[in-house]
């Protein structure tokens, strides 16, 4: 299952492409392909499943460290492990070393493969130096920080860098963009109506803001303000930032119709 | 007695303050005001976060050698000439200060702000014995008015709006003209200063809490804003102040340090209005304070979390920033999560002092955003500690059922990627066909936490690992 080392010079990303993207929305992950290619990266996508955050933030160690070892072993021959997802990236980034912190035999290796794991979007500008696309985007845009990538992953002003070269598009700042959106994984369920108040209140600043297009880079945070947006009737279109960065916004807007009747 | 819990209800707590239209208003104020002061004082202050380090630091080092440091703090005490009474328990700490009321034949007892007088049931103690106490703090003496618990650790009636107090006032003070003008905060103000002086003046005991206890010189800090601590401790024969015992810091030097950071993170001012330091009774010459000094110390629960993964909650200097910028706590308010202390802090020590068992959804019941880790003045990891409360619920199966079970059906799936593979790559295909011409499900079976407040987007069918499996072996 392991990935044999590329030749000497290139730099091989393994995508982490997370269950919401594989199961939801392929097409960031070929954005996210597109995207580290463009940056000059070899790209490869181990078979994989989960990263185990729903697990560990449930209190099953067991099965997250189970479903760790999985990732580290299928990408254990790439120089970097590159998610499009704040949330991801951090739970590698930051927990996988904890969740072998007693372990003498995995420890190190956890360290080792935790710091080697970017986001995409801060890996393109901080690690690649890709600070310029090339594609056109003619759209008044808003842009909501997802919580891990921004608190644990320091994902802030990466996206809106790159979002400013791309051709035509306007970046509108929202209003308290910093706040969770109230996904918090399995909360949006386990506590829907909180997490109901606190995505109602995010929707009315993203309403607040004026612009036709909501762009976030975790597609958790992003499907519950869709959600939201929708339930409410509003005509404003979610993305991933990926989506409008690579140029692949022909794809439907996140929770719009796959086909227009 | 310590207070009672309603946290094993917090999920119809939280469900009667989101249909809260007064207490939905009032708590917008929580998000207007705490955090962008925060913020400000903060930015003033170049070395805010490297004074958030030591803080944290100062604190840690407390904690390890805790033992030595109560022990010269009680020394120093005694030397001063005050009294220092060790409790166990809330009821052991509220039997300490009924003693000594009765003892002293007392009949008022006058109260600055304390969370620990609350989480103790001093209240209640020392009326079931007969005495009147009386909160001296305004938004303590509005609550304690309603009969109500504090909403926040600092700001307790935060809750409240200002026509709620207005009503109160004209309930309970009805020995004033009807229609005097209670329009202005001031005016609510000034009406609770003229009732509170005669309580000062009449009171035997005066019991305050502490923000620090500095074991070098023996001294109980108070920070206030309205003065009313002053009044309280120095007004009566006798001044209590009850404390935990993890409040200690070694000197008067580490108390400034500590200062700089609390009011920034609490109120976003420099320093409070008051900041108030008690050294035992009055000493021949000086010319007020009491005859006698007592600190009652109560453990309560909190040195059994020395050692153990919850050890870094005991480094809180209860500053409220947590719960100021927690989002759950800006939906619910604080009285849902059912217990003395609200918000991130209440999540991680509720189920510490009185049992996960029965806090157990204050931990769950997090979006795990992280902010409030962000602006902790003593940097707890306060989602790692609420996690941990999650995975001594795992293990003691403490999570409902459909929770458990779902969790593990996932991961029995996820364990195994080629099952997990053809299972989803079925499974999204589906869910794809079947919301395709509407791009979003408004109902899906099992998905109703989900559902029923916003739609479910549609998958675009097939997943990426399926089209990219396609895509390269075509190459």
């Amino acid at each position: 299952m392991s990935v044999t080392a590329g030749p000497p010079g290139t730099i091989r990303v393994g995508l982490f492409v997370t269950c919401l993207v594989d199961l939801f929305r392929p097409s960031v992950g070929f954005a996210a392909v597109k995207l580290l290619e463009e940056a000059g990266c070899e790209v490869v996508v181990p078979v994989q499943t989960c990263c185990g955050q729903p697990a560990y933030n449930s209190g099953d160690r067991p099965d997250a460290r189970a479903l760790a070892l999985n990732v580290m072993k299928a990408f254990s021959g790439v120089d970097y492990i590159v998610a499009p997802s704040g949330s991801c990236a951090g739970m590698i980034r930051h927990h996988y070393p904890e969740l072998f912190a007693d372990d003498p035999g995995l420890s190190a290796r956890a360290r080792a493969f935790a710091e080697k794991t970017h986001e995409l979007i801060s890996f393109l500008t901080d690690v690649m130096k890709y600070d310029h696309v090339t594609v056109s985007y003619p759209r008044r845009v808003t842009y909501h920080d997802s919580c891990s990538g921004l608190r644990e992953m320091g994902v802030k002003d990466q996206p809106r860098g790159l979002l400013k070269t791309v051709n035509g598009l306007e970046l509108v700042e929202l209003k308290d963009a910093d706040v969770c959106c109230g996904f918090g994984g399995t909360f949006a369920v386990k506590y829907g109506e909180i997490s109901d108040a606190i995505v109602s209140e995010k929707a009315k600043n993203i309403s607040a803001a004026g612009a036709p297009v909501l762009l976030a880079g975790d597609l958790g945070c992003l499907m519950n303000m869709a959600g939201k947006l929708s339930r409410n009737g509003s005509q404003i279109e979610v993305r991933h930032v990926a989506e409008v960065l690579a140029g692949m916004t022909t794809e439907p807007p996140i929770g719009a119709p796959i086909r227009r009747m | 007695m310590s207070v009672q819990s309603t946290s094993p209800q917090f999920r119809q707590n939280a469900h009667q303050a989101l249909h809260d239209v007064q207490l939905q208003k009032a708590l917008g104020n929580v998000r207007l005001n705490f955090i962008e002061r925060r913020a400000a004082a903060a930015g003033n202050l170049p070395e805010f976060e490297a004074l958030r380090d030591q803080a944290r630091d100062l604190r840690d080092h407390v904690l390890v050698h805790l033992d030595l440091y109560l022990e010269a703090y009680e020394n120093k005490v005694l030397a001063a000439g005050g009294h220092v009474h060790f409790a166990r328990t809330s009821e052991e700490a509220c039997q300490i200060i009924v003693d000594l009321a009765k003892e002293r034949s007392a009949k008022t007892v006058t109260k600055g702000k304390s969370m620990v007088s609350e989480e103790i049931g001093l209240n209640a103690a020392l009326e079931r014995n007969g005495m009147n106490a009386i909160e001296t703090d305004l938004g303590e003496y509005i609550i304690q008015l309603r009969g109500e618990a504090p909403s926040h650790i600092i700001a307790p009636a935060v809750h409240l709006n200002q026509e709620d107090v207005e009503a109160e006032f004209r309930r309970v003070h009805t020995h004033l003209p009807r229609d005097r003008n209670l329009e202005e905060p001031e005016t609510l103000l000034a009406e609770a200063r003229a009732i509170l002086r005669s309580k000062f003046l009449a009171s035997d005991i005066g019991v305050t809490g502490a923000n620090f206890l500095v074991a070098e010189t023996g001294t109980s800090i108070i920070v206030t804003n309205e003065g009313n601590g002053d009044l309280t401790q120095l007004l009566p024969k006798v001044h209590i102040v009850v404390a935990s015992i993890e409040k200690i810091i070694p000197t008067l030097e580490d108390a400034s340090a500590m200062l700089r950071v609390l009011a920034r993170s609490a109120t976003g001012q420099d320093m409070s209005v008051y900041t108030t330091l008690s050294t035992g009774p009055r000493r021949p010459g000086d010319v007020d304070g009491p005859e006698e000094y007592h600190v009652v110390l109560v453990d309560n629960g909190r040195s059994n979390m020395l050692g153990t993964q919850f050890q870094d909650m005991l480094r809180c200097i209860r500053c409220g920033a947590c719960m100021n910028h927690c989002p759950v706590y800006h939906a619910v308010g604080g009285h849902a999560y059912g217990w003395v202390y609200p918000g991130p802090m209440g999540a991680v020590l509720t189920p510490s002092l009185i049992g996960v068992d029965k806090a157990g959804h204050l931990p769950n019941a997090s979006t795990f955003c992280g902010r409030c880790e962000s602006v902790c003045p003593v940097r707890i990891p306060l989602p790692k500690l609420m996690r941990h409360w999650r995975e001594r619920e795992f293990e003691r199966h403490l999570a409902p059922a459909s929770a458990r079970y779902g969790l593990g059906l996932w991961a029995f799936f996820a364990k195994r990627p080629r099952l997990y593979g053809l299972a989803t790559s079925l499974a999204m295909r589906l869910l794809a066909l079947a919301g395709r011409s509407k791009g979003r499900f408004k109902w899906l079976p099992l998905a109703g936490g989900w559902t029923d407040y916003r739609d479910m987007p549609a998958p675009q069918g097939g997943t990426f690992q399926a089209q990219w499996k396609k895509q390269e072996g075509g190459k």
